[in-house]
């Protein structure tokens, strides 16, 4: 919304419905001016609880409605509650090390089996 | 390509519907029904001034637009952006009025009459001049203990989840019925915590009566008190007498200053009531707020039939409007300096259109609010009790007769007020005061007509001020947050 400017309190309920449908996810760490001193919790993620995003209707992982290729990098290496992702810090540090761009090389991470 | 997909593609663009005003040099929209305000500039602006001068289909827009410098990406994102948001639309044009509520809307607030009589004659009261329409002849002339029990467990029972209510105290002369009131504010302080719920309470007096002890008790009940006062000694004095055509202004002044000295636990705000000779707005504010003091004055033209000589007609009423507007202009002077302004005429309009309230109703009368007579009659509101229209039951009962409320919400809804469907006010605005109309027009559900060129002004100015104070000073605006 770069020259559309919600003015009043209603203005700013259309502006917020329309950054929760088209925003891009934001890092955890992500300090922007305008976030300061606000935790950005990624749409999906389970430190909200947010069903959908655990398991699909099979059990598995492959149809849910908030895939986790959605913000990897969110999951993967920011956020400190190994649950949904291979873990970074001590089992999976080299997980994405083929994927330096997720946009292009995102086929180069490939399925983790514990 | 599917039908659909090619009715989607082809459908023109069109403004939604809107007030356009302009602040600081900014351009501003306020849109209607949501009552949101917006700011355009850039590519925005361009794309609505486009489309307000014809239709056009979305790539139509796209290529006017890319002839102008811009790509094709941030066009359709901004279009999306508006579409959104309201700004703009296509296809099905959108619902043109707020929903109907429920059947069993919970009721907030309760006006108590505690009195029919009063110990002064004002020459405008509509509850004892020529537009009088209470019919009180063989009525009580005061309010019962046992009918303010039934209307507070009234409130209660008819409150659902609401977690704050609120009793006002009217009258006649409210005061007249003081140990009423005592008794009221006792027992629903006990009642609302047995249902776990708070209650707050609101006194309107003409301050003839009050002494140090009611004014302690209004301090110690945290009661906010309005007080009827016109202005100064010689502009008070001719319409607010005594019976005997005394003027009340000697009585009252001495204790209006006593009241706002010893009350300190919520607002007490002044009331100030025009008439044909009684318009000089500059001077009566001044009065109030640099002579005795007061922190909130509102101030409206007396309700009367324009056949009344205390009716302002006409020119005059455009003086009064010009004079409205001089004090608005203050009030804008006051916020951008961040300073407090007491005029609460503008201050009660810029919090409607920062919260960007939509109404389906003009005011709570019969919705979240219901007036009760001295003998428990139950109307929409204060000014109906004992009248014969927009009655609703009886405490001393059945209670809230709910047949006759859903009738009189379902009649009195902007959306059955047709002459209000192409107007761009009506989300704060909403038709007008039921009684005004039934004074003016002989039915609680017609638009007040007569005064739609003068509230659309209004509601424009207001915005124009609110825009320049959201660009200039918008930490001001702070305070109108909380609902």
């Amino acid at each position: 919304m770069n020259s559309l400017h919600a003015i009043n309190r209603k203005a700013r309920r259309f502006e917020e419905n329309r950054i929760a449908e088209t925003a891009d996810v934001e890092a955890l760490q992500e300090k922007s001016k305008k976030k300061q001193g606000r935790v950005y919790y990624p749409l999906g993620c389970t430190l909200g609880f947010n069903p959908g995003w655990e398991v699909d209707v099979s059990g598995g992982t492959a149809g849910l409605c908030q895939p986790v290729e959605r913000d990897l990098f969110d999951c993967y290496l920011g956020c400190a509650w190994p649950a949904q992702v291979p873990d970074h810090v001590s089992n999976n540090p080299d997980w994405t090390s083929k994927c330096s761009a997720s946009v292009n090389d995102w086929r180069n991470v490939d399925v983790i089996y514990p | 390509m599917n039908s659909a997909v090619m009715e989607i593609a082809s459908a023109a663009y069109r403004p939604a519907e809107h007030h356009a005003f302009e602040s600081s040099g900014k351009p501003f929209l306020y849109l209607v029904p949501s009552g949101a305000v917006f700011g355009l500039d850039g590519l925005a602006k361009e794309i609505f001034s486009l489309l307000s001068k014809e239709q056009l289909p979305r790539e139509e827009i796209v290529s006017a637009l890319i002839s102008r410098g811009y790509n094709r990406a941030e066009i359709e994102a901004t279009l999306d952006d508006m579409e959104s948001c309201d700004v703009v639309l296509s296809g099905e044009p959108k619902e043109a009025f707020p929903s109907l509520p429920e059947p069993d809307f919970p009721l907030q607030r309760i006006v108590l009459n505690t009195t029919n009589q009063c110990n002064l004659a004002c020459g405008y009261c509509y509850e004892y001049s020529d537009d009088k329409i209470a019919l009180t002849k063989d009525k009580p002339k005061y309010m019962s203990e046992e009918v303010a029990e039934a209307a507070i467990d009234t409130l209660i029972k008819e409150s659902a989840g609401r977690p704050l209510l609120h009793v006002t105290f009217f009258g006649g002369e409210t005061l007249l019925n003081f140990n009423l009131m005592r008794y009221a504010v006792v027992y629903a302080k006990k009642k609302a915590a047995d249902a776990g719920k708070e209650v707050e309470f609101s006194l309107t007096t003409n301050a003839t009566l009050l002494t140090e002890e009611i004014v302690d008790f209004l301090a110690e009940n945290r009661i906010g008190v309005t007080v009827s006062i016109d202005g100064d000694k010689e502009l008070h004095d001719r319409m607010r007498t005594f019976h005997n055509g005394k003027g009340s202004y000697d009585i009252i002044a001495p204790k209006i200053k006593m009241l706002l000295e010893r009350h300190k636990t919520n607002s007490i705000g002044a009331r100030v009531t025009l008439s044909s000779g009684v318009r000089d707005i500059r001077r009566i504010y001044d009065h109030l707020t640099k002579e005795l003091g007061f922190k909130g004055v509102g101030i409206s033209p007396a309700t009367a039939n324009p056949d009344r000589l205390y009716h302002i007609g006409g020119q005059k009423m455009d003086d009064v409007f010009d004079q409205f507007s001089e004090l608005a202009w203050e009030y804008r002077d006051f916020a951008l300096r961040g300073g407090q302004h007491y005029f609460t005429n503008v201050s009660d309009t810029i919090k409607e259109l920062h919260l960007g309230i939509s109404k389906a109703y003009t005011c709570g009368a019969g919705l979240g609010l219901l007036g009760v007579s001295t003998s428990g009659g139950i109307a929409a509101c204060h000014r109906f009790v004992d009248s014969p229209v927009a009655q609703m039951g009886n405490v001393m009962d059945q209670g809230v007769d709910h047949t006759a409320r859903r009738q009189f919400l379902e009649d009195h809804h902007v959306g059955s007020r047709p002459d209000c469907h192409t107007c761009w006010v009506r989300p704060v605005c909403a038709g007008g005061c039921y009684h005004e109309s039934f004074i003016n027009h002989g039915q609680t559900a017609a638009s007040n007509l007569n005064q739609c060129d003068r509230i659309r002004g209004w509601i424009d100015l207001c915005l124009r001020i609110y825009g320049q104070i959201a660009v200039e000073n918008p930490k001001f605006l702070e305070r109108f947050n909380e609902n």
